[in-house]
């Protein structure tokens, strides 16, 4: 049984039923799925999930679908990992990594707002679904899209990394290849949207698509033993997930899942597209557009939508937001894997040097448990590392010259890490740093 | 040649069905203003009370975000094409 009331514009209030529309007709504002608290929060408890199976569907009565005819119940269910390695690095005292970087089934967050896009585009009686994406989403649509039965069209920019257009073409997906920019593929699958009348997930779909998020935040807090961290990191593109994050967290508290200690929300942008962080740091809150340049392209959206609402949600949180350069992107990938064993795409490279950065500079507590959000595998984006990958010599098939060859990285590594307890962040060799405890969360 | 306009369909209804129409101006903010003489319920949906372009409203000239030209100042030229389109989409 749904408990979707409808759909409500943000800006102006004006109410719409549910349909496959995402602007406000009065204002222009974006429309917002609104749910009914006060029936749900009789019904609804931790128990009614607790035996349910591990994905984000435990959380359908949060999510704005109608039937029993989910599309993708696998999705979801990614592991929070304690993260006791990188956060001796950071310093801070208790850290987790939630790792969208292995959802199902193309390794990244956007399997979650597709699932709930494709299931409204199944119940609104669609036949073609696309969307207009920066790589993770063209990856989640062709796979769910070209699975349950939908002719598909999505749209990218040209300049993709080689990694996520064979990972939309491999499904037999509709790919075009558009020359320009995200945001200028964003403005032609509006038209599109217009034109054709399909489902686009993140256009004329996009109040039930961004639902799908609030997963993540669900699961965080269920992870934790319902509760909700002190502090939440997220890189940001359009500003929908971090913006998302903070309503499902909102939804728990007023259904009495959490206590009422909030969470101060932290955003991460690449210093090459920082909209939202500018927005955030003048005190404006007011998103001026940008021509996005930077290595970490799923992120590299110059006019985000969510922008606005994210930069609010940062503001009232009393968190704060940050950017970071292409060489601290790269920093913070290999720093994330050589701590926890976590490979990240370049969106997550964002996310751990924007944390490294905000505690560095006491703007993000160390003594309160921090969640940093991953949300893409760092197999999609090699390339982004590749140029600063280290080689390594070759040797003869012979004890003799496997001795010398170690002996050679063994005296580099005990020079390298001389003088600092920290794990190697750019280690000169495969040696392994010591080793340490390390535990898992993942209670579900 | 006058400067073509497009209308999303979120907007038609203030303009009767149309979704193009042709206007003449100098600058962004002329085609606005003959716009909004056309077609008088989109008065107050694209500019705010000085004129600037609301938020959740992109317009584009050709292939421009115009907040990245000069907004309403933006020069337009006989053969332009100004794209409106609603905000909220993408990501």
């Amino acid at each position: 049984m749904s408990h979707v009331q409808g759909l409500k514009c943000r800006e102006c209030g004006a109410e719409f039923p549910v349909a496959p529309r995402a602007i406000c007709e009065e204002c222009f504002g974006p429309l917002e799925v609104t749910y009914d608290y006060d029936t749900l929060g009789r019904t609804f408890r931790p128990d009614t999930i607790a035996g349910r199976p591990l994905s984000m569907w435990r959380y359908r009565e949060l999510l704005p679908v109608d039937g029993a005819d989910i599309l993708g119940r696998e999705v979801g269910g990614t592991p929070l990992v304690r993260a006791d390695r990188l956060a001796r690095s950071l310093g801070v005292d208790e850290l987790y990594v939630k790792n969208d970087a292995v959802n199902f089934p193309t390794l990244s967050f956007k399997d979650r707002v597709v699932s709930v896009a494709l299931t409204k585009a199944r119940e609104f009686g669609m036949t073609t679904v696309g969307c207009a994406s920066t790589g993770n989403l063209a990856n989640a649509v062709a796979a769910q899209g070209v699975r349950h039965g939908f002719e598909t069209c999505i749209l990218v920019p040209e300049d993709l990394e080689a990694a996520k257009i064979l990972g939309t073409t491999v499904y037999g997906a509709r790919l075009v290849r558009v020359r320009g920019d995200y945001d200028q593929v964003n403005r032609l699958c509006s038209q599109i949207a217009d034109r054709f009348g399909w489902g686009i997930v993140n256009v004329n779909l996009r109040p039930f698509y961004g639902e799908g998020s609030k997963t993540v935040g669900y699961e965080i807090a269920e992870q934790l033993g319902w509760r909700r961290p002190a502090s939440l990191v997220s890189c940001m593109a359009g500003g929908s997930l971090l913006t998302k994050i903070g309503k499902a967290f909102d939804e728990l508290q007023r259904l009495g899942f959490v206590d009422d200690r909030p969470t101060r929300l932290y955003g991460a942008q690449a210093r090459g597209c920082n909209p939202i962080v500018a927005a955030v740091q003048d005190g404006s809150g007011e998103i001026r557009p940008v021509k996005a340049r930077t290595i970490a392209r799923s992120l590299a959206i110059g006019n985000p939508a969510d922008g606005y609402y994210a930069a609010r949600a940062i503001r009232q949180s009393g968190g704060w937001a940050e950017d970071v350069t292409d060489g601290e992107i790269v920093e913070g990938i290999r720093l994330l894997a050589a701590t926890e064993g976590i490979f990240a795409e370049t969106a997550g490279g964002v996310t751990v040097a924007a944390a490294r950065k905000l505690v560095a500079t006491g703007r993000l507590p160390r003594h309160e448990p921090i969640v940093l959000v991953i949300t893409g595998n760092g197999l999609k984006t090699t390339d982004a590392i590749a140029a600063t990958a280290p080689l390594y010599p070759i040797i003869e098939p012979r004890l003799e010259s496997f001795e010398a060859s170690f002996a050679a990285s063994f005296a580099s590594t005990a020079d390298a890490s001389s003088g600092s307890a920290l794990p190697g962040v750019l280690p000169s060799s495969g040696l392994p740093a010591p080793a340490a405890p390390h535990s898992s969360a993942r209670t579900l | 040649m006058p400067v073509q306009v497009r209308i999303p369909s979120v907007l038609r209804r203030q303009t009767g069905g149309d979704e193009s129409v042709q206007l003449e101006g100098a600058t962004l903010g002329d085609i606005l203003e003959g716009l909004e003489v056309r077609y008088e319920g989109l008065r107050g949906k694209l500019r705010g009370p000085r004129g600037e372009i609301r938020r959740f409203v992109n317009i584009y000239v050709n292939d421009n975000d115009a907040r990245l030209l000069d907004g309403s100042t933006t020069p337009v030229t006989d053969g332009d094409e100004v794209i409106i389109i609603p905000a909220v989409a993408g990501g």
